[in-house]
């Protein structure tokens, strides 16, 4: 038995909204896998909850006429990997989302459940941040799109209110069309593993391939929220694709990032993860992007 | 709160009533008998209590009962024949030596019965990734990569996709 003080199953979007709104101590369960084992834990013992589990508004994954891609909040991650609109616009994100635990997590964990906990270590944190993505949060004071780079305000912290629902993830064209995506994840574990540190690059090149056009770089847990390098961002824009970006990459990212000292990992080793992983994630989305790097 | 729940546990309709505040586990072992959903964990990290959900393997210890309702359930118990005989991944578990205190067993053999039930083949590496939701603290498990393989290898020859 789970310590659970209420439990209010909503029928659909507007319904979890009156029943977050009639108790005032109420918070959303989805996929469950964050809070159930923060009730066992004793952490979130006695907690009111709406469940929005399994409500079909707020599941599946589709593409606009404009191209935008929509991920609605309760899908879970194992129908986002292999989801033929994600493996053809922003493939990254499914193999972030197929990293997530283990194959049981990845059917019950929702993509919605992993932004909202405002995890830095979450999975698909990284290259939604890197993707721009915009979340759709519903109230019953309407409807906000909130740019996900407003998003964070610290560990475990968002700007949702409780009453607000994730209803959806947008992803403009704009931000995958011709990019080449690499998502690499450190853990001690190649399954079932909390990420040390995620890094997601994503490259789009100049028509003669050889140069950078846009260049995205973001982390998990190189500090207290996920985050992006914008200056080494700006910075890339228009170098050669060689070692010299590689370095640049790797040293800018260095300075932007403010990983801290935790059980799993000591900050020196995450700024050594930094550096590495921007490498090889910058050079993996270069040859996506149909680049290449002789190095 | 109690609250009837009504699902479909390895293909029979059951209307029983639930607390909401309960575990698909304990709905399963304590009131439904069905004991081959292990506990081991309870926090999601061992596969040990592994079901089948619609098809989908889930961690029934972190699954909230409730959220069953018109659902379909399969557990272990579900999978052998009408003439009592075991399942051709049960049985593959035994020619392959894949069980030893048994306790893992039922759940991986449930995410077997997902993997399996796609049609396609799998390499070994693929396989580890696939079951890597399960702890096993007796086999080692080469010996249940050895069952999965000969199974989805056996599966794949008879209706190959
Ligand atoms: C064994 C195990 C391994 C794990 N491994 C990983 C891993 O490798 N990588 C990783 O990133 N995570 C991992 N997790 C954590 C977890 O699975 C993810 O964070 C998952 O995305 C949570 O989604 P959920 O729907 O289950 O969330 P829930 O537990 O239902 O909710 C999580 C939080 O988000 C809020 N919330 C959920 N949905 C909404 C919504 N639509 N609108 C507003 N608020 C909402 C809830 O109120 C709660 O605060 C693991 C968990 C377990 C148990
Ligand atoms: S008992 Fe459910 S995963 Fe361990
Ligand atoms: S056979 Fe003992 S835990 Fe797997």
């Amino acid at each position: 038995m789970f310590d659970i003080e209420s439990l209010y199953q909503a029928t659909g979007i507007q319904d979890a909204i009156r029943a977050l709104q009639a108790d005032e101590r109420a918070m959303i369960i989805s996929g469950g896998s964050d809070v159930l084992i923060q009730c066992r834990e004793g952490r979130l013992a006695g907690c009111s909850l709406v469940s929005i589990h399994g409500i079909p508004e707020l599941m599946g994954i589709e593409q606009a006429a404009d191209g935008t891609v929509t991920i609605r909040a309760a899908t879970s991650f194992s129908h986002i990997a292999n989801h033929e609109i994600i493996r053809r616009t922003v493939p990254m994100l499914g193999d972030a989302v197929d990293q997530v635990g283990g194959p049981q997590i990845r059917n019950i964990g929702t993509i919605g459940g992993n932004v909202c906990n405002g995890v830095t270590s979450a999975d698909s944190a990284s290259s939604l941040w890197a993707l721009n993505a915009t979340l759709e949060l519903h109230s019953a004071s309407g409807v906000r799109q909130v740019p996900i780079r407003d998003f964070y305000t610290g560990a475990g912290k968002t700007v949702r209110r409780r009453d607000e629902v994730l209803v959806a993830l947008h992803i403009q064209k704009k931000d995958y069309d011709g990019f080449g995506g690499c998502y690499l994840k450190y853990g001690k574990r190649n399954a079932m593993e909390i990420a040390t540190l995620g890094c997601a690059a994503m490259v789009r090149l100049t028509e003669d391939r050889r140069h950078v056009a846009d260049l995205r770089l973001a982390y998990g847990v190189a500090g207290p929220t996920p985050l992006r390098c914008v200056n080494t961002e700006d910075a890339a824009r228009g170098m050669k694709t060689d070692e010299a970006l590689l370095l640049h990459v790797a040293a800018g990212a260095v300075a932007e990032v403010n990983p801290r000292t935790s059980w799993r990992a000591s900050k020196e080793f995450r700024l050594q993860l930094v550096s590495e992983l921007a490498k090889r994630a910058v050079r993996q989305a270069t040859l996506n992007a149909g680049g290449e790097l002789d190095v | 709160m109690f609250k009837t729940l009504t699902m479909t546990v390895n293909g029979a309709e059951v209307s029983i009533p639930v607390d909401e505040r309960e575990s698909l586990v304990d709905t399963l072992r304590n009131r439904l008998g069905l004991t081959s959903v292990k506990k081991g964990c309870e926090v999601g990290e061992c596969g040990a209590c592994t079901v089948l959900v619609d098809g989908e393997a889930i961690d029934s210890c972190i699954y909230l009962s409730v959220w069953a309702e018109g659902r379909r359930i399969l557990t272990v118990e579900g999978l052998k024949s009408p003439t009592g005989e075991l399942d051709p991944i049960q049985q593959a578990f035994i020619d392959e030596a894949a069980t030893q205190c048994g306790f893992c067993t039922p759940g991986i053999i449930m995410s077997a019965v997902e993997i399996v039930g796609t049609g396609k083949r799998y390499s070994r590496e693929e396989l580890r990734k696939l079951i890597s939701g399960h702890l096993c603290r007796c086999t080692g498990y080469e010996s249940i990569l050895n069952a999965m393989e000969r199974i989805v290898e056996e599966t794949y020859k008879r209706v190959g996709k």
